[in-house]
């Protein structure tokens, strides 16, 4: 299953960390973080529970950056 | 000031409270003693400006992202005010300006990317707000606006004038003329009535319109159009995953080389009996530091991709990734399916010869005596000869399958039909050598010449097969499963290269990749065709072109690029602006990567001082996301 999700994100290399602790989560397959768009797509595992999942990648999105916001 | 966010406005603020006490300072400089109550008078806009900076390193630290450049800036700034520090106990006069300048400067650049980022992707969405948030129905006489994602399929919406159409459908009531360019880049209006499709995303220009409506708002053509641009930006080229793995290991470097440059010149000086200069090698590391953010190039390529895709979509190309742009820049050879693409897929009157009637009186008599048939050549006859048919002309109307038909028409015997029909009734014709379908007419025993009926091209195509040798395409190829005679006609005429006839839909994709195999090393192919059964060679080939494919979703899933409308000079379009875009990348991370190097020698060696070192990193950046930005704008001139 995949969703995009509105980000909020200052810089491009931020993104970056986004999306590499978003890959990191478990439940997580694939994220991809627009900088540009301001997005973020994220292909869940089968059987994951998308809300679940997102929280625990804002967690870790905000380890890394803690200027970061993610809209679910 | 006013567009500026909430967050710009309160950083500017800082930047601007920081500058004035650091002006302030700087003036009675002089007059402050002792050399703490100076330093810590300098700490106030030091902090003020970038306390943000300090906490976010802090942060980083605290979760193992040590080397980002927020540490970068606190360590050398922070460095450059242990030295001064240094130097004032040493009797020497230290400054602290530096170490508060060049965190000022840098906050400066990064407020300054923030707005041209905020700036240019506001632009580009407003290039692609084709869709309306709102519908409007009518309810008890009265107009209601509604919430698109609720309006059911077959319900009657309402556009009014300067409205976009908000969801695709057929127009019931009123006549109009709607503003496409949003969806295809074409600027001529086009006029509606009753029963004409309309897509969502066009405005409506002057009359109020009633839409039935024939899909739902997710699935409408404007929805699908934003789907496929904001995913396009997801699809990362490789220029930048290029980027974000250098920026990975080019920080770390940098720093394990400023480390090295304040430990080891020191010992090596000191072990040789010189005076080592530690103070002095540390500040060239602090400069190295500074140098060491890559932020230029990590802002500006995805920028540039970005700006790139936005400009290709406001002409009606949309490009489903980065990667594609990329690919795209380095197509060599161009492969088009003939009908529908290079021809327009519809059959025409294109030349009557050997009349010795006037080409409009055969034309007359053809069309009548064929008026009763079905078959598509009748119909061309018939938009040939421009006038009504009067059936009262026509008698005793025989038609003879798989060769044509005689009849009477107007008191003369007229017969017209091909080769064989003529051979029938004991008539010596002249074959024609044309390519297309023949129509050899009789009249009254006599032959009166034939009229060649074949698929046109495009008036555009010469034009596009032209632009895109010019845009450096070295072969073009069309492929068709028409006769070789047609398909060298309509090759020569376009003024394509190469041709393969005769083909089956499955060999087309065999000679793609068999052309694909002969191409050189990074030249690329790209395959152009209508989305009718050609879905397998679109998605076989490096760029699938799928053209005037609105509305066919198995052409857009199966195509890298979509053009709008079926005018085949977006092509060319396309392979520029895509070029143009690569171009500047490659400027981009060519300039920055060679100012960097330069500060980094002159750091290393102390001439340049920090000052340099922060100007060069700003204005490197500045110029970097200008000249990003050129790839959305002026793509007319190009």
């Amino acid at each position: 299953m995949k969703k995009t999700y509105k980000i909020d994100v200052d810089c491009a290399a931020c993104a970056d960390k986004m999306q590499d602790a978003a890959c990191r989560t478990p439940g997580v397959k694939d994220a991809v973080v627009s900088f540009m768009t301001l997005k973020m797509k994220v292909e869940f595992e089968d059987g994951a529970d998308p809300d679940a999942v997102m929280q625990q990648v804002l967690a870790n999105c905000k380890k890394v950056e803690r200027d970061c916001e993610i809209f679910f | 000031m006013k567009s500026l966010t909430k967050k710009q406005r309160k950083v500017l603020g800082r930047i601007i409270t920081a500058a004035v006490m650091l002006l302030v300072l700087v003036l009675v400089d002089s007059r402050l003693d002792p050399w703490y109550i100076k330093l810590l008078l300098y700490l106030v806009p030091y902090l003020i400006v970038g306390y943000d900076i300090i906490l976010k390193a802090a942060h980083g630290i605290l979760h193992g992202q040590v080397f980002d450049e927020n540490f970068l800036m606190v360590v050398a700034t922070a460095g450059a005010l242990g030295v001064s520090i240094y130097d004032t106990m040493h009797g020497e006069s230290g400054s602290y300006i530096e170490a508060v300048s060049v965190m000022l400067l840098y906050q400066v650049g990064e407020l300054f990317q923030s707005i041209a980022v905020g700036r240019s992707r506001r632009s580009i969405s407003e290039l692609m707000d084709i869709r309306p948030d709102t519908a409007n129905i009518e309810e008890d006489g009265e107009l209601v606006q509604v919430d698109p994602d609720d309006v059911e399929i077959g319900s009657v919406i309402i556009v009014r004038p300067g409205e976009k159409i908000p969801i695709d459908g057929t127009v019931i009531e009123g006549s109009s003329s709607l503003n496409t360019s949003a969806l295809t880049g074409e600027s001529l209006p086009r006029s509606v009535e009753p029963g004409s499709q309309v897509l969502s995303g066009c405005v409506n220009l002057s009359g109020v319109l009633k839409i039935e409506t024939t899909a739902e708002f997710g699935e409408s053509t404007a929805s699908k159009v934003l789907d496929l641009v904001e995913n396009a930006a997801s699809k990362k080229s490789r220029s930048e995953n290029f980027i974000s793995k250098f920026a990975k290991y080019y920080t770390p470097i940098v720093c394990i080389a400023a480390l090295a440059l304040a430990i080891i010149p020191p010992v090596i000086l000191a072990l040789t009996g010189s005076d080592p200069a530690l103070m002095s090698w540390v500040y060239r590391a602090c400069t190295f530091l500074v140098i060491s953010c890559p932020c230029a190039l990590v802002i500006s390529i995805p920028l540039t991709f970005f700006a790139g895709l936005g400009g290709a979509s406001s002409e009606g190309v949309l490009i489903k990734g980065s990667s594609y742009l990329e690919t795209l820049a380095q197509v060599r050879t161009v492969v088009f399916d003939k009908t529908g693409t290079i021809t327009q897929g519809n059959f025409e009157v294109t030349g009557v010869h050997h009349s010795p009637l006037s080409d409009h009186e055969l034309l007359r008599l053809a069309a009548h005596v064929e008026s009763s048939s079905s078959h598509p050549i009748s119909a061309s006859l018939r938009k040939a000869y421009g006038l009504p048919i009067d059936r009262d002309l026509i008698r005793d109307i025989q038609e003879i399958s798989g060769e044509g038909v005689i009849g009477k028409v107007d008191g003369h015997e007229v017969a017209a039909g091909n080769l064989r029909l003529m051979r029938r009734i004991g008539i010596e014709a002249k074959p024609c050598s044309h390519p297309g379908t023949i129509v050899y007419v009789a009249v009254d025993g006599e032959y009166c010449g034939h009229i060649v009926i074949s698929d046109q091209i495009k008036p555009s195509s010469v034009k596009a097969i032209r632009d895109l040798h010019n845009a450096g395409v070295k072969r073009t190829v069309m492929l068709t499963g028409d006769t070789a005679q047609t398909a060298e006609a309509v090759a020569k005429e376009a003024g394509i290269d190469e041709f393969r006839a005769g083909l089956l839909p499955a060999d087309k994709v065999t000679e793609v990749e068999k052309l694909m195999e002969s191409s050189l090393g990074r030249d690329r192919l790209a395959f152009v065709g209508d989305g009718i059964n050609d879905a397998p060679v679109l998605a076989r080939a490096d760029v699938g072109i799928a053209m005037g494919a609105l509305g066919s979703d198995a052409a857009i899933e199966a195509a890298d690029v979509v053009l709008m409308d079926d005018d085949p000079v977006k092509i060319a379009k396309g392979i520029r602006i895509s070029r143009k875009c690569l171009r500047i990348a490659r400027e981009n991370i060519v300039f920055s990567l060679c100012v960097k190097a330069v500060c980094l020698v002159l750091g290393a060696l102390g001439i340049a001082s920090m000052w340099l070192a922060v100007l060069a990193d700003v204005g490197v950046m500045i110029i970097c996301v200008l000249n990003a930005i050129r790839a959305l704008y002026d793509n007319k001139l190009i």
